[in-house]
């Protein structure tokens, strides 16, 4: 049975022209990049080629991008840098975050580093900007702001630029997570106010096991991993020097293709959004779809039958691919977070499935899954 | 997307394939330079590779993915490397947690244990040659109000057991002791280490990145709490790595340092490195099957280096020759800069003169110094780290080329002359400019 993969908001299949550019480094170019013979200084080398290549496409410093081993330990090392390195005493986020904020915001509240506040969201499920501002102007604690740009499950954007000018009036920290976004969207760091971003490169058909780290060069912070100088001191073990490579080449390649690519999968997305309502005239979608929205992201809501409830179920034994929140939750039965919070806690009505797309994917596919679910519903 | 054997994920294999042949044929003729610094790094073995690579392009699934079978594979694919892995060391796959390497694992291990043990005590014993990851994370420990105790160690390298256990306190909540040292290999007594800690009720940790795979390491019998090791100094993948935690006898508990969707049962968040894990677990694979002949055949050629350049005047092996991995060399050429060594046959062999974490600084080896060397001969030191696909050839070449070397630059110095001259070069008081 061929499968259908819908769900690369979870993770992408890696480009086999990334895995070209790693091979190098897997095989023959093996050295330590801090060893100072010939093995080691051609992959130091590599290594800052690959640095200078991300910092251009974001249009940043290279002495602003830190290689992580994913987006997870990025985002807790921006926000355990800003209370612990830049003092920060107080949080401001939304309900909606990926659990590597949430979680990392909650630890820091129980263990009394920073007071944590929530803004509210609008019905689309956007951050409530007035409300924000409201936060903002309401203490003079020094305070961070973490907002995702991209929500992961229904892919709501974020007004980065507005947040961030924002947090400059206030002198706040602004910590966004970028991981949905990096290689799907541009980026001018040098022109946004935003003290740190996080990506993972399996997000773009990049490596998995690599992500970066941005940190603004006006803001210095302590090393989150201890022991040895790698990344200029900043993060400490030997570097996933393929996963490196194969991050900076799969951004490459995102960036080169994204006119097009970026077309093409929002008219997959428009098309299945049209198709499913007329076909199920009784289906909504999450979150602000039509809106500000991922191109890459349409969570759909199903009202909730006896057959709809073993959606996802069918939808795998007919090889379909999605999900029902994010893959971090997917364990778990109860309805995800942000459908939760998007929906005041009244979401048991409905059964939200997640359908992400690449370039991979075709509107034969699209067609598969209707009919497919012609016979679920 | 539709997957078949017939798409370009195909090509790519086999054009993978030749380059195996690459790496193999370097392994097999005597092709410059040598690559005699396996503890700094290792070359990934081909079947590693062959192993991991379904796991980029074709099975790319998210291993917490549980609706599809996309996902399905990749987590079948990390529990079968987690017994791999488990298998080696013998412990229960439940018991490894994989984090991004070794210096992620030491730090995972000494502040979740500093900080899930809080109620219980501050302090923490270690010693003071161990690797940048573990004292780093201690000096850590220590700005936030901890306590550490840095064990000396003997002209040996060895750590001094009776010292280790006055040093305990009711405070005491972890001993942190590497295995085998990166720089001299020299192996601690592991098993009396934790019969201490056993004894008085504290944890112990134990870096064995340098050990796990080259020399039987056994969980059980070796007592050991936490172990941090890490692929890339086993012919696996860099970017992957593991923390061993006891489950029973004692039930170990760490606070995690990665939060986020509660992957590796709640100690480590992050989607999992499946490529990276399955090499891991291919890379433990071998090792298991390999390791005693593999040993023997290391040692040996390690030893017939050794003994070839003992052969010059005043060289000395650094660290206890006994209780030592069966690839590393550690030697002192005194009256030679080991910078200037290098230099001598940079572009032939590749060698460390001190840990590789540090050694692009020319500050001479805490280690060695921590054995009680002057610096001199710390700054005359080489460290020779044999692996997998090191061959007589390429140590006969080295013997010939460090010999030549070193009597070179020793024609050229100075101090060799005085020194031949029968000159007490340690009584000459130096002027100061």
């Amino acid at each position: 049975m061929s499968r259908i993969y819908l769900d690369n908001a979870a993770t992408t299949a890696l480009n086999p022209e990334v895995l070209d550019a790693m091979m190098p480094f897997l095989t023959e170019k093996f050295g330590n990049p801090s060893s100072i013979y010939s093995y080691g200084r051609e992959t130091k080398l590599a290594i800052e080629n690959a640095r200078k290549s991300v910092a251009r496409i974001l249009n940043a410093n290279p002495g602003e991008i830190f290689f992580t081993s994913g987006g997870t330990e990025s985002t807790n090392t921006a926000i355990n840098a800003a209370i612990r390195d830049l003092g920060c005493k107080r949080i401001i986020t939304s309900p909606v975050e990926h659990h590597a904020t949430l979680h990392t915001v909650e630890y820091m509240e129980h263990s009394g580093q920073a007071k944590l506040c929530y803004v509210k969201l609008t019905k689309e499920g956007h951050v409530d900007m007035a409300h924000l501002e409201e936060l903002l102007a309401d203490s003079s604690l020094k305070t961070l702001v973490t907002l995702m740009h991209a929500n992961n499950e229904v892919g709501n954007l974020l007004d980065i630029k507005a947040v961030g000018e924002l947090c400059r009036k206030y002198d706040a920290i602004f910590h966004s997570d970028t991981v949905q976004t990096v290689g799907h969207y541009p980026f001018d760091l040098r022109n946004t106010y935003v003290h740190f971003i996080n990506a993972a490169a399996h997000k773009f058909h990049g490596p998995k096991g690599v992500g970066m780290l941005y940190v603004n060069e006006n803001i210095s912070i302590k090393p989150y991993i201890n022991g040895g100088a790698q990344e200029r001191n900043m993060r400490a073990g030997t570097e996933n020097l393929y996963g490196i490579i194969g991050f900076a080449k799969a951004l490459e390649l995102a960036t080169k293709n994204y006119e097009e690519d970026s077309n093409y999968i929002k008219e997959l997305k428009q098309y299945m959004g049209t198709k499913l309502k007329e076909t199920f005239p009784n289906v909504s979608f999450n979150g602000d779809s039509n809106g500000r929205s991922l191109y890459t992201v349409l969570n759909v809501a199903f009202p909730l039958t006896e057959r709809s409830d073993m959606m996802l179920f069918n939808l795998d034994m007919a090889g379909i691919c999605v999900s029902g929140g994010s893959a971090c939750t997917s364990g778990a039965n109860s309805t995800s977070h942000v459908i939760k919070a998007i929906y005041n806690g009244c979401s048991d009505k409905i059964v939200p499935i997640r359908f992400s797309f690449s370039r991979h994917n075709t509107k034969e596919e699209i067609d598969t899954v209707i009919e497919k679910l012609k016979e679920l519903i | 997307m539709t997957l078949t054997p017939e798409s370009s994920t195909f090509d790519v294999t086999l054009s993978i394939r030749k380059n195996h042949h690459l790496l193999f044929n370097y392994c097999m003729e005597l092709k410059l330079p040598i690559y005699l610094d396996n503890n700094a790094t290792t070359p990934m073995d081909p079947r590693v590779l062959e192993a991991m690579l379904p796991y980029f392009v074709e099975n790319f699934g998210n291993a917490a993915s549980r609706n599809h079978s996309f996902g399905w594979v990749a987590e079948e694919a990390v529990d079968y490397a987690r017994e791999q892995v488990a298998k080696l060391i013998n412990a229960d796959p439940k018991e490894i947690i994989f984090t991004s390497g070794a210096t992620e694992a030491d730090n995972l291990a000494i502040k979740g244990v500093y900080e899930m043990y809080a109620s219980k005590g501050n302090h923490i014993i270690t010693a003071t040659t161990e690797h940048k990851a573990v004292l780093d994370t201690c000096k850590h420990i220590e700005k936030t109000g901890g306590k550490v105790t840095y064990l000396n160690v003997k002209a040996d390298g060895l750590i001094d057991l009776a010292e280790l256990e006055a040093a305990i306190t009711p405070e005491t909540i972890l001993i942190a002791i590497m295995y085998g040292n990166n720089e001299i290999g020299v192996i601690q007594p592991v098993r009396e280490i934790s019969a201490i800690a056993r004894k008085h009720g504290v944890l112990f940790f134990t870096d064995a990145t340098q050990a796990v795979g080259k020399v039987p390491v056994d969980v059980q019998k070796d007592g050991i709490d936490l172990m941090a090791f890490s692929a890339h100094k086993m012919y696996g993948p860099k970017g992957v790595g593991a923390l061993y935690v006891r489950r029973k006898n004692p039930r170990v508990k760490v606070t995690a340092q990665m939060d986020g969707g509660g992957h590796e049962r709640g100690m480590r968040s992050g989607t999992l490195n499946v490529p990276g894990i399955v090499g891991f677990g291919k890379a433990c694979e071998l090792c298991m099957n390999e390791m005693e002949s593999e040993a023997k055949r290391l040692s040996a050629m390690r030893d017939r280096l050794e003994s070839a350049l003992m052969e010059l005047e005043e060289a000395y092996v650094n660290g206890n020759r006994e209780h030592r991995l069966p690839h590393t060399a550690n030697i002192s050429f005194k009256y030679v800069e080991g910078e200037g060594l290098m230099m001598g046959f940079n572009k032939d062999i590749a060698v460390s003169s001190g840990s590789a974490c540090t050694s692009a600084s020319l500050e001479p080896s805490y280690v060695l110094k921590a054995l009680g060397l002057g610096d001199d001969l710390a700054h005359s030191s080489l460290r020779f780290g044999l692996g997998r696909f090191t061959t007589d050839e390429q140590i006969d070449y080295t013997i010939n080329a460090v010999r030549n070397t070193v009597l070179k630059l020793r024609e050229m110095s100075p101090l060799w002359e005085m020194y031949k001259e029968g000159v007490d070069i340690d009584s000459i008081e130096w002027a100061h400019h």
